[in-house]
């Protein structure tokens, strides 16, 4: 039955007729596999034709798929494996890896033919041929697999190293007696610099010796810059291998004694900026550079389309970034939901997790979680969590009435999910305990059972946090005792009942009655609770219950339950006094009445934090087999010099060196400046451009020189920088601020001495018109040599757009080493925040740089007197006016402050008024010079309202967003 | 990582079976048809199931689960993103992934399913490498290859593994040289009751068809880059240079791919001034009632549109769930056809096209189980349809440009908007 199956498919695929005819015959008389159908094959594996091999060995394929036993054809397939046929050849090599284990005496004849293509002058023929036999588990060829791994480890092709990198991990497993050898390959892999290699060899340490992180440390800075190039699964096993390495190697970037808690984060922040203060007493946070340079390099991979490599950098994130950036990889994980059902799943689960220490990262994305009635299951309780943990006082409002449509849900396993999930809410935040409750106790009324259950169960917990004036709740639960059926809420109001049965001193005695009557008819645990709330309200209510209590105990002595059974005779022992219950029976009321705690409701993500995100014992909440725990920041950093590699001489034979030389004027300059974080983000944007750019010239260049190419590809990046290196300027106390006349000056960086060669460029914007051109911006550049040899002929190359003029500095034709020299440009931005690209050129090299302006810095400031400033702001209305209404932070409100603020942010003139609530500021626009009119004005409290009139529009809506960040935040 | 691959079909049966290291026994699914059971839907069963020796990570589609066999800790999406990736492989190669399909080109799913994962880590996963390995089968291939007795598998070793553009394959060539770009916009919506909408977001992607001979050296911008709130690349784009510039600079893969997706949401935390509130482009009018004590339920229905800039909305479907006590429903459409499954309660509706003079309505009555209650809720309204030439967030192709070759491309760029998750609760 089975082969006439595959039979019929590969009579229209194959080639073989008379033969075909045949074996469909032999095997459609014998069923299954049986030994005819196996004589068939091996006849036609050893006939001449190719084409009947082949179709055999199809057939053959077909049965293993199947899950069929085909090991007896082991000698007839063997044979073939030095066939010229390269599909019969990988047929085989299917075969051969399928089966040698079991047929291991037979499997050593084909290792021959594979010791001889590792031979081979071809590279994708030698690393097939380590591929296969590398896959074979036989123990007896362990020798010879070791020396092959050797060998190919280095080899010229990057591509048969990479397969010796995934030989490692198989003969590992095959032998695990081999460690210390492997360990030497992998230390010798990881020193390649090929992105073919960096993710198999990673995945061979992860998998061998994940344990010996001393291996890491050259190769670290090595692998954060490759990560980019990587493949992406590779990408996925580098990022969680260096996300553990950090953990042991950098000191915490998370505060001092600041948990991770949320509602400390105003805390944190002030502590911060106290630290920055008194900095001298405290010794304050330093990240490491490498530390920084991980975080730097991994971000761009959140825009991976790989799923896996977005949550791989999300994880890192998570478990090494400082607390405020960790919210850099929502949008990401937010983007994740859109894909297939399973991806939603594992990416819900660890939102999950966050979102309990971080409510404000997902906040603003509360509304991605709403549920759709098409969702499956267990997203949507997936969901439903997540929505729970966000809840606050702010948002609690929009989030019920949410609630409220999924208690409707057709779906009720979801709809009583939903009530737990109200009952959380409601213990959380205290301000909706009464909104909820009544809410709850109107789905009592519900019609479907499990609702009502449901709501009963969560009504007692919220009741029993907060018992005080609820007994009207009670007694309405009382009268709808009787239509409740689920045992578990009719158990629940009895214990209720007994619980507060002060409260309801009537209702009390009359249910005890009613269950009487039905006692034998209960399921157990109701059981057990009418036996309590008999117990209770006998020392209560002795008088109106005592024959009631009798009657119960009577028939729950003789239950077919022992544990009601036992259940009796301790109650009765407890509460009925006579002559043998000693000591404990006048203890009866305070052990039975005693006050009870509430119930805790909480997350069932609470501590899923334990482990790894993003890692299959998170998922699974259960720690898997081969999981590496993530340790804990070391007080004190080890040695951070051991990542210090020894500097390559740069190869510059690829770099087309273009430009002109001129004759220098230079000028040296005292200034500082200090980055921050925006000028990082140029300096990545540079490093990526020389990088790629190298990437396209090796691309275009043959791919068969691939050796040289991926050194091209990691020339620029084995640049390292001593220890003393400038990612220290990123620490945020170090930013210091230069105040001109016209305001705050901030510069920014273009060109970071790691991707320049040494050569490190920063710029600024001085304010004041520009001498050659009035229509534009002037810039100065700081140029500083921060290698030891000196560079020469530093200038300005090509430039993009083509329509982009600008005014090149003249060349400076030497900078010593260590000095620096400031040099003007202008720049005509054309009143576009579009960014300007040209080249920085030194005699041997050229780097991509750009700079993108500030809108406000396209501007010049305009003197108008308030009249003036009247009447050019009446014509500027309508379309040409924009404006918003925003909250200022404290301390903004006074006028010199805001003032500053202002002018820091946007180049405008100050135009003096008489009133002290309204502020008007003027400028021009540098290039086509424009009005631009600015006012604040100042509200109740601390709003404020900020009009923006020009007609430039594009202008208008950019400024008025900076003016806001600027006043609103701090 | 992956140490076997199983696919079951939908009646249970594993069908087909692959081992990357030693064979584990196809008892380890017992563990899955025990969850699947467990599961009252298809796509209740948990994509990951831990066994005492091994973990169980699935993936359904096309009504297939593909479950893996892992046997020690490693990122379950890793896993599950490589499924996938197999998925859209088999489709790519034999146009539809069914049980069929797979089990009548078993030997090449075999051949990929080798070249793919080497020890159970991936090592071929772009199509256009393994595109050069092993030939897709068509109709014309396995005809010219009954005749002369050549095989399916590629005579060269492929170079793209070994280049630093592995996406690309080398020494394309074509006689007419184009590159087209669909921009496809779905629109996922929730609108409540009372028709204001809840939460609507768009999820926009760029597909690409290039067939372009050489190294082209492709860059693409927009009129309004801003829009884009979110994206993720094929890893053939510049990130640094679309940091910078807001520009898609890229040497295309050769054939059909994913250039960009992205999301514009009219959600908070988005910058002001450039606050996009998501137009929707149709409304619905709905009155679906069910009296107490009666047997009889209202359905009242229309569609209409709204803010489509003028262009038709085709392709309309509207689906809804009907409550459990629905016994059948007696309705009228003024165009289109409606069925209604008794047994699953599903009402669907094609409406086609919808006219704007004279609005597609839905109207009748329901009867209900006597005796039984009134249902606590009414259906929520799923809605499907296509404008053609129009993307609704707005976003405009500026102008593509290619360096590198010297011939002129034809270029095209068409847009689409759909409704991705569209409901109406009502």
């Amino acid at each position: 039955m089975l082969n006439m199956s595959t039979n019929a498919s590969y009579n229209d695929q194959g080639g073989a007729e008379a033969a075909v005819e045949v074996c469909t015959e032999g095997t459609s008389t014998t069923s299954g596999t049986g030994a005819e159908g196996c004589v068939c094959l091996k006849e036609m594996l050893e006939s001449n034709k190719e084409s009947l091999k082949l179709e055999a060995m199809k057939r053959i394929i077909g049965l293993i798929a199947k899950g069929k036993n085909a090991s007896e054809l082991f000698p007839a397939v063997v044979k073939n494996v030095a066939n010229k046929n390269i599909e019969l050849k990988k047929l085989v090599y299917v075969y051969l890896v399928r089966y040698a284990e079991e047929q291991q005496d037979l499997a050593l004849l084909s290792i021959s033919t594979f010791q001889r293509a590792l031979k081979d002058p071809n590279q994708l023929i030698r690393a097939s041929a380590l591929r296969v036999l590398s896959s074979i588990r036989v123990p007896i060829i362990v020798p010879i697999m070791m020396l092959a791994i050797k060998e190919s480890a280095s080899d010229m092709s990057p591509y048969v190293r990479k397969t010796s990198a995934h030989a490692i991990q198989k003969l590992y497993s095959l032998d695990p007696e081999q460690r210390e050898h492997l360990i030497e390959v992998i230390e010798k892999l990881l020193k390649d610099k090929s992105t073919l290699v960096a993710g198999s060899v990673v995945m061979a340490f992860e998998e061998v010796c994940p344990d010996r992180i001393d291996l890491i440390h050259k190769n670290y800075r090595k692998l954060c810059n490759l990560l980019v190039d990587v493949e992406e699964w590779g990408q996925v096993v580098i990022i969680s291998m260096l996300t553990r390495y950090a953990r042991t190697q950098f000191t915490s970037p998370w505060q001092e004694g600041v948990s991770f808690d949320e509602n400390n984060e105003k805390a944190f922040y002030d502590s911060d900026s106290e630290e920055k203060r008194d900095e001298t007493e405290t010794k304050p946070y330093m990240m490491d550079p490498d530390h920084r340079l991980l975080l730097r390099n991994t971000k761009p991979l959140l825009q991976s389309r790989n799923t896996a490599v977005v949550m791989a950098v999300a994880q890192l994130y998570w478990h090494l970034a400082p607390t405020h950036e960790v919210s850099a990889v929502t949008k990401s994980l937010v983007r994740l939901l859109r894909s297939h059902r399973e991806v939603q799943y594992v990416v819900l689960q660890n939102i999950a997790t966050m979102s309990i220490q971080r409510k404000g990262m997902f906040e603003p994305y509360m509304k991605s979680f709403y549920v759709r009635s098409t969702d499956p299951t267990h997203i949507k309780t997936l969901k439903l969590e997540i929505l729970t943990n966000l809840a606050n006082e702010a948002n609690i409002s929009t989030i019920l009435r949410e609630f409220q449509t999924y208690v409707k849900s057709q779906d009720k396993a979801f709809a009583a999910a939903t009530i737990q999930a109200i009952g959380r809410c409601a213990t959380n935040i205290s301000e909706v305990t009464d909104t909820c409750l009544n809410g709850l106790v109107l789905l009592l009324s519900n019609r479907d059972e499990t609702v009502v259950a449901e709501s009963v169960v969560v009504i007692k917990k919220l009741l029993q946090t907060q018992p005080t004036q609820h007994s009207e709740i009670i007694k309405h639960m009382a009268k709808l005792f009787d239509k409740i059926t689920v045992a578990m809420a009719r158990a629940s109001i009895l214990w209720l009942i007994g619980e507060y049965c002060e409260r309801v001193p009537k209702i009390a005695p009359d249910v005890l009655r009613k269950m009487a009557k039905s006692f034998t008819s209960e399921e157990d645990i109701v059981k057990l609770q009418i036996v309590n709330l008999a117990a209770k309200l006998y020392l209560t209510n002795s008088k109106q219950t005592k024959l009631l209590t009798q009657y119960i105990l009577n028939l729950g002595k003789y239950d077919q339950n022992y544990d009601i059974r036992d259940r009796t005779r301790f109650i009765r022992q407890l509460i009925v006094p006579n002559e043998k219950s000693g000591a404990l029976s006048k203890y009866a009321r305070r052990i039975l009445l005693a006050p009870k705690p509430a119930p805790l409701l909480q997350s069932a993500f609470k501590d899923r934090d334990r482990y790894q995100l993003g890692t299959l014992s998170h998922s699974l909440n259960l720690k898997a087999s081969g999981y590496q725990e993530l340790s804990d920041w070391p007080a004190v950093a080890p040695d951070q010099s051991v990542r210090n590699v020894e500097v390559i001489e740069p190869v510059n034979e690829w770099v087309p060196t273009v430009g002109k030389s001129k004759p220098a004027k230079s000028a040296k300059s005292e200034d500082k400046f200090y980055s921050d974080s925006e000028g990082e983000q140029v300096d990545r944007k540079g490093s990526k451009n020389s990088s790629s750019s190298s990437n396209d010239s090796s691309s275009s260049s043959s791919s068969s020189s691939s050796s040289s190419s991926s050194e091209a590809v990691s020339e620029p990046l084995a640049l390292t920088p001593g220890p003393e290196a400038g990612f220290m300027t990123s620490h945020p106390s170090s930013l210091q601020v230069t105040v001109q006349p016209f305001g705050p000056v901030k510069s920014h960086e273009l060109l970071h001495h790691m991707s320049g060669k040494g050569l490190s460029a920063r710029y600024h914007f001085p304010r004041q018109p520009f001498l050659y051109q009035p229509s534009m911006v002037q810039l100065q550049i700081t140029l500083t040599n921060a290698s030891d040899q000196p560079l020469e002929g530093i200038h300005l190359g090509e430039h993009s757009p083509a329509s982009l003029t600008l005014h090149r500095f003249s060349p400076v034709e030497r900078l010593e080493p260590q000095a620096s020299v400031t040099v003007s440009m202008g720049i005509d931005f054309n009143d576009s925040t579009q960014a300007a690209n040209f080249q920085l050129c030194t005699k041997e090299a050229e780097f991509s740089v750009s700079i993108q302006p500030a809108v406000g810095e396209l501007l010049l400031p305009a003197s108008l007197t308030q009249a003036d400033f009247e009447k050019e702001q009446g014509k500027l209305l309508g379309m040409n006016e924009t404006s918003a209404t925003i909250t200022m932070a404290e301390g903004h409100c006074s006028s010199a402050v805001l003032n500053k603020q202002v002018r820091s942010m946007a180049n405008l003139g100050e135009v003096i008024t008489g009133h002290n609530n309204t502020h008007r500021f003027a400028g021009r626009t540098v290039s086509s010079g424009a009005l631009v009119l600015v006012t604040v004005e100042k509200r109740e409290a601390a709003d404020a309202t900020i009009t923006v009139n020009t007609d430039k529009s594009v202008m208008a809506s950019m400024l008025l967003r900076d003016l806001k960040q600027a006043l609103a935040s701090a | 990582m992956i140490h076997s691959l199983f696919l079951v079909n939908s009646s249970g049966d594993i069908f087909l079976e692959k081992h990357w290291k030693s064979v584990v026994s196809r008892s380890v699914c017992d563990y899955f048809f025990e969850a699947q059971e467990r599961a009252t839907e298809p796509e209740n069963v948990p994509p990951v199931i831990p066994t005492p020796h091994h973990y169980l990570i699935s993936v359904l589609r096309h009504r297939i689960y593909f479950v893996a066999v892992i046997q020690s800790e490693v990122p379950p999406l890793f896993v599950i993103e490589f499924l996938h990736r197999v998925v859209d492989t088999f489709q790519d190669y034999f146009g539809v992934c069914t049980e069929a399909a797979i089990k009548d080109n078993v030997v090449v799913v075999y051949e990929l399913l080798e070249e793919m994962l080497d020890n159970g880590f991936p090592l071929a996963t772009e199509s256009n490498i393994l595109k050069e390995l092993i030939k897709p089968p068509t109709i014309l291939r396995t005809m010219v290859n009954t005749i002369t007795g050549s095989t399916n598998v590629g005579e060269q070793l492929p170079t793209g593994q070994l280049s630093v553009v592995p996406w690309r394959r080398t020494g394309v060539k074509y006689t007419n040289n184009e590159a087209y770009f669909d921009v496809v916009e779905e629109i996922d919506v929730i609108i409540d009751k009372s028709g204001s909408t809840i939460t609507a977001e768009i999820q926009g992607v760029i597909d690409a068809c290039v067939k372009l001979t050489g190294m082209p050296d492709l860059t693409l911008s927009f009129m309004n880059p801003r829009l884009l709130d979110d994206v993720s690349f094929h890893p053939c784009v510049r990130f640094k240079r679309w940091e910078a510039e807001r520009i898609l600079s890229f040497i295309p893969p050769d054939g059909n791919f994913r250039l960009l997706s992205y999301h514009v949401s009219s959600q908070n935390g988005y910058p002001v001034g450039y606050r996009s509130l998501v137009a929707i482009p149709v409304y619905v009018k709905h009155n679906i009632t069910f009296r107490e004590g009666s047997s009889q339920g209202r359905f009242d229905l229309t569609l209409g549109p709204k803010q489509t800039m003028g262009k038709g909305v085709e392709a309309v479907l509207v689906s809804s769930q009907l409550p459990r006590g629905v016994l059948n429903a007696n309705l009228s459409a003024s165009q289109g056809t409606y069925t209604f499954d008794p047994v699953t309660k599903m009402l669907t509706w094609d409406v086609g096209k919808i006219n704007p003079q004279k609005l597609p309505s839905l109207k009748g009555s329901m009867s209900l189980q006597a005796g039984a209650s009134k249902p606590d809720e009414n259906p929520s309204i799923n809605i499907q349809f296509k404008i053609q030439q129009m993307a609704i967030s707005g976003l405009k192709v500026n102008r593509l440009d290619m360096y590198g070759e010297k011939y002129k491309p034809f270029k095209g760029i068409k847009y689409m908007t759909k409704a991705g998750k569209f409901q109406v609760r009502t």
